[in-house]
């Protein structure tokens, strides 16, 4: 919902700080998921973080989560999926150029950024290319695999 | 300048220590002349007469010419076929590449074909949105961005490795650029995009049309804050204007074309409003050449082209200097056979 993807964003300290905790809540959850295996958690985890995050951040599912950069403002958005900053085309009034009744993913996630401790850092971090194979994935478990060195 | 090697068309020039490409472009531009650039518009035709008549149009006033891909959406002749009938005879053009219309299967192909046949110099950008052209029923492909891009062609250059870690025997050599518009929002994190574009690769830099000099200083006070100034070859985008009625529909209908109101309203004013936006043009690339930071500028004169040389010759920034174009050198070539 776009209303809600603009106080996501208002908000980013405080969903960032709970994401952390969250976090490091999956990680240490991993005897568990890994007792009930991750192939079969992977349906019912997608669906929820569809849910959550969709109705947070409009999030698009691809798989590879990188919010926490992006100042809480979700770049798979952007209809050009940039994922590592605006293009040239924003409009003086801050609204895209493919989309002029949105505002830009990235004013958004510039501002956003802003309010994250270490967000500026964040948001200079060149993203590498997305991988579409992850795309309805759930990157909670990604992530938990990655922290545990398990997947790439 | 005049190299003593100057380019045979077909073969590669030497690349000289601390160069990544064998061209021309990259040679003045580190041998620290202004360089000037123009954007040549693809014609929609197969006729490969119609390309050279385009560039002949700035023989002996432009180091590089950009051929576009796809610009502003509309089909044309693509990029790789305009680059590769340029180098045939010798010029020196800047691939331009979006990541709109072709995947990163497609762009690494397209790289390694245009490096085989001479291209030294790419340009990586996002491109407009299909909306924005003559096909807004197409699909828009976005599959890279216009920074992993970059990451991806030096990933060919310089590991000499697809994005797939598959080897390549012959790595592309070239220069490779970027785009910026330092007038579009958000305004205050456009040189950090600048410096993450150049940790992703790019060497130089063309920027969008400049008409707005106060803001092109911030910026670029911004850019050496950030300590880039030595890191990044930096060519600001200029251009004539025919009319206030025209700067009025590029304002309004190209994505990210800032045009304050006092230039349209001294256009407005003018007699001949088409003379009036090429002395605007002269005298914004006379003051642009004096800001620090600032290598080049990058001519884009749509639909106005025969005026580049004109514009060029009348500013003065190429002191002199005639840059190479075919045919240049016939007189001193005759002279070093007879001798």
């Amino acid at each position: 919902m776009y209303a809600v993807r603009h106080w996501s964003v208002r908000h980013a300290r405080g969903l960032n700080a709970f994401y952390n905790a969250f976090e490091r809540l999956l990680v240490a959850l991993h005897p568990l998921w890994s007792f009930i295996g991750y192939q079969r958690l992977e349906r019912p985890v997608a669906a929820l973080e569809r849910s959550v995050k969709g109705v947070l951040f409009d999030c698009r599912m691809c798989g590879q989560c990188i919010l926490s950069s992006t100042g809480m403002s979700c770049p798979m958005n952007c209809p050009k999926n940039l994922r590592n900053g605006p293009c040239g085309g924003v409009r003086a009034n801050g609204h895209c150029e493919v989309r002029p009744e949105m505002k830009c993913v990235w004013v958004e996630a510039v501002a956003g950024s802003a309010r994250i401790p270490g967000g500026r850092d964040a948001l200079a971090a060149v993203q590498v290319a997305i991988d579409r194979r992850l795309q309805g994935r759930s990157s909670w478990l990604r992530m938990v695999r990655q922290r545990l060195g398990e997947a790439p | 300048m005049i190299f003593e090697d100057e380019p045979v068309p077909g073969y590669p020039l030497p690349i000289l220590p601390g160069h990544t490409s064998p061209g021309r472009f990259e040679r003045v531009l580190r041998a620290g002349q202004f360089a000037v650039t123009a954007e040549l518009a693809p014609p929609d035709s197969a006729d490969p007469e119609d390309v050279y008549r385009r560039a002949r149009i700035f023989d002996g006033h432009v180091d590089a010419i950009n051929a576009t891909d796809g610009s502003g959406a509309n089909c044309h002749m693509s990029s790789l076929a305009v680059c590769a009938l340029l180098t045939r005879v010798g010029y020196a053009p800047v691939m331009q590449i979006s990541c709109r219309d072709r995947n990163r299967i497609a762009i690494q192909g397209d790289i390694l074909g245009g490096a085989a046949m001479g291209v030294c110099n790419v340009l990586c950008l996002t491109g407009d949105g299909v909306q924005a052209g003559d096909h807004p029923q197409a699909l828009p492909v976005f599959d890279l961005d216009s920074m992993t891009l970059l990451e991806t062609a030096r990933l060919l250059r310089d590991e000499h490795r697809f994005l797939s870690g598959r080897k390549i025997t012959y790595a592309p050599r070239v220069l490779l650029g970027a785009a910026e518009n330092p007038f579009a929002q958000p305004v205050e994190w456009r040189a950090e995009r600048l410096a993450k574009k150049v940790a992703a690769g790019a060497q130089f830099v063309q920027t969008q049309f400049c008409y707005d000099v106060p803001l092109l200083r911030a910026f670029l006070s911004q850019v050496e804050q950030l300590g880039l100034l030595d890191k990044v070859f930096i060519l600001v985008g200029v251009g004539p204007l025919r009319s206030a009625k025209a700067a009025e529909w590029i304002r309004t209908h190209v994505p990210g074309v800032h045009i304050p109101d006092q230039i349209i309203a001294r256009l407005a004013g003018a007699a001949d409003s088409a003379l009036e936006g090429r002395r605007l043009c002269i005298e914004l690339i006379q003051e642009i050449r004096t800001i620090r930071g600032v290598h080049g500028v990058h001519v884009m004169a749509y639909r106005q082209e025969e005026t580049v040389a004109e514009i060029i010759e009348r500013s003065g920034v190429l002191n002199g200097r005639v840059p190479w174009y075919p045919g240049r050198d016939q007189r001193t070539d005759s002279n070093r056979i007879a001798s």
